[in-house]
């Protein structure tokens, strides 16, 4: 889908929700949604970059630590990958404190999230390294580089630009699965239209903005990310051209 | 004592009770998606104009949260007069929001047949149903079959959402054993072992099915 057609849309939900807000039965709502999706962008926020710091991580090690290290990041990534957010979560909220460790219910949120989504974004990671062509790599060695002079001034550059797309997606991921932190009694978005549910019963325009709200968030992290690979192939295609 | 050997054996019996109605929605779930997936493949292709419009449906169901869309069908449908059981209202939310990514996978598979396909297809006087159901599909579905067997597992990771509205499924199971008994630890391990164990059989199920099927491309 093209970036003007996803700007298009964002405008018709920016201009659904400002013709709903108008009318008292949706407007209503409208101040208690907003104080829960700024806890839900906290938490996409925060579990974003915890995502990228371990995902990156995981991946160097992977490919290039010691045997324990690259041992440990495999069972991080298959762990992460292989268990549901859902039950990461409860795991952190519910069985960490059983061993002495009581986090409180937004810092499991930013962890659990944070570390999931890293573990998907390791291979993406791993993947993008892998696919610098092998004569980069080969210039270094003739140039008699180390390894991190290598990573840091070649080959991290150009795996950049190829990580983008698949880390927009991952944090859509993310974003949506900031969701299932109203299940562990935070009160982000999903949780206070769960809340005034209950207590109105006036489910249509309730969830009807949520969903509106979700789709705004996911939109502007859609197009950031399409800007931002814009730019950055831009200069990779001035790079070749020269 | 952290971990209540006793306790597992007797709880195991009743999680392994609750992984079958997991195991249930996860195939129900991904056959309503594979095949609505595909039915909006073809469309968007069969009848051009609907693209745009499958786009924006498409784009709608993947930007905003399964457990949003699960409370949608499960507290505003009735509204609308159509009442769910909660099973039902999860399992079909499930299908349907995998089947905005699954139409995506369908579409990478029709666009990977070589045009002369369709070509020879208009020139020998096929119809549309013929040729989507003699001509392209057969040759289209083998090659993302692990693309779906992908979304398969991240279907079944996403079943433990169905707790949210009380399906009694492994999670919801697991936490009302740990309210019962105030042990969580053995219960909520359970279940993460559980995934853990059928992600890893179906990720080596699908790479087993990958080889095959590039064998047999290959050929």
């Amino acid at each position: 889908m093209g970036i003007g057609t996803l700007v298009a849309m964002l405008a018709a939900a920016l201009a659904v929700i400002g013709v709903l807000a108008t009318q008292q039965a949706y407007s209503l709502f409208l101040p208690g949604l907003l104080q829960g999706a700024v806890l839900t962008i906290e938490i996409a926020i925060l579990g974003s970059l915890l995502a990228v710091i371990m995902g990156v991580l995981a991946a160097l090690a992977r490919l290039y630590g010691p045997a324990p290290l690259r041992w440990l990041a495999t069972v991080y990534v298959e762990i992460f990958r292989g268990t549901s957010a859902l039950v990461q979560l409860f795991w952190l909220f519910f069985v960490l404190p059983q061993f002495g460790v009581t986090l409180n219910a937004f810092l499991v949120a930013v962890v659990a999230l944070g570390l999931n989504v890293g573990a998907y974004g390791s291979e993406v990671v791993r993947g993008a390294i892998l696919s610098v062509a092998r004569g980069q790599w080969e210039a270094c060695t003739a140039l008699n580089m180390s390894r991190a002079q290598m990573l840091r001034r070649v080959i991290l550059p150009q795996a950049v630009v190829a990580m983008i797309p698949p880390w927009g997606n991952l944090f859509i991921e993310l974003l949506k699965s900031t969701s299932l932190v109203s299940l562990i009694t935070l009160a982000d978005l999903a949780f206070k239209a769960q809340q005034m549910n209950q207590n109105t019963f006036k489910t249509i325009p309730i969830f009807t903005l949520v969903l509106l709200m979700y789709l705004v968030m996911s939109l502007v992290l859609t197009i950031g990310m399409r800007l931002l690979e814009r730019r950055a192939s831009a200069g990779l295609a001035r790079g070749k051209a020269a | 004592m952290i971990w209540d050997w006793s306790f597992t054996l007797e709880i195991l019996p009743v999680l392994a009770h609750a992984a079958i109605v997991s195991v249930e929605a996860t195939l129900i779930g991904f056959v309503l998606a594979a095949t609505l997936g595909l039915v909006l493949a073809v469309v968007r292709i069969a009848v051009p104009w609907t693209g745009w419009t499958i786009s924006v449906l498409v784009e709608l169901i993947r930007s905003t949260p399964l457990l949003i869309q699960i409370f949608f069908i499960y507290f505003v449908f009735p509204k609308f007069g159509l009442v769910l059981d909660a099973f039902t209202a999860g399992v079909l939310a499930i299908g349907i929001h995998y089947a905005a990514y699954c139409s995506e996978v369908y579409r990478a598979g029709f666009d990977n047949i070589h045009r002369g396909q369709w070509e020879a297809s208009i020139a020998l006087n096929l119809s549309a149903w013929t040729t989507f159901r003699d001509i392209i599909i057969p040759q289209a579905i083998p090659p993302i079959v692990p693309a779906l067997g992908n979304y398969l597992v991240a279907l079944f990771k996403e079943t433990p959402l169905l707790s949210a509205i009380a399906v009694m499924e492994l999670m919801q199971t697991a936490k009302i054993i740990g309210s019962d008994t105030f042990r969580y630890t053995e219960p909520i391990t359970l279940v993460g072992l559980f995934f853990l164990a059928m992600s890893l059989v179906s990720a080596a199920l699908i790479r087993a099915l990958e080889r095959l099927l590039n064998r047999r491309t290959m050929r």
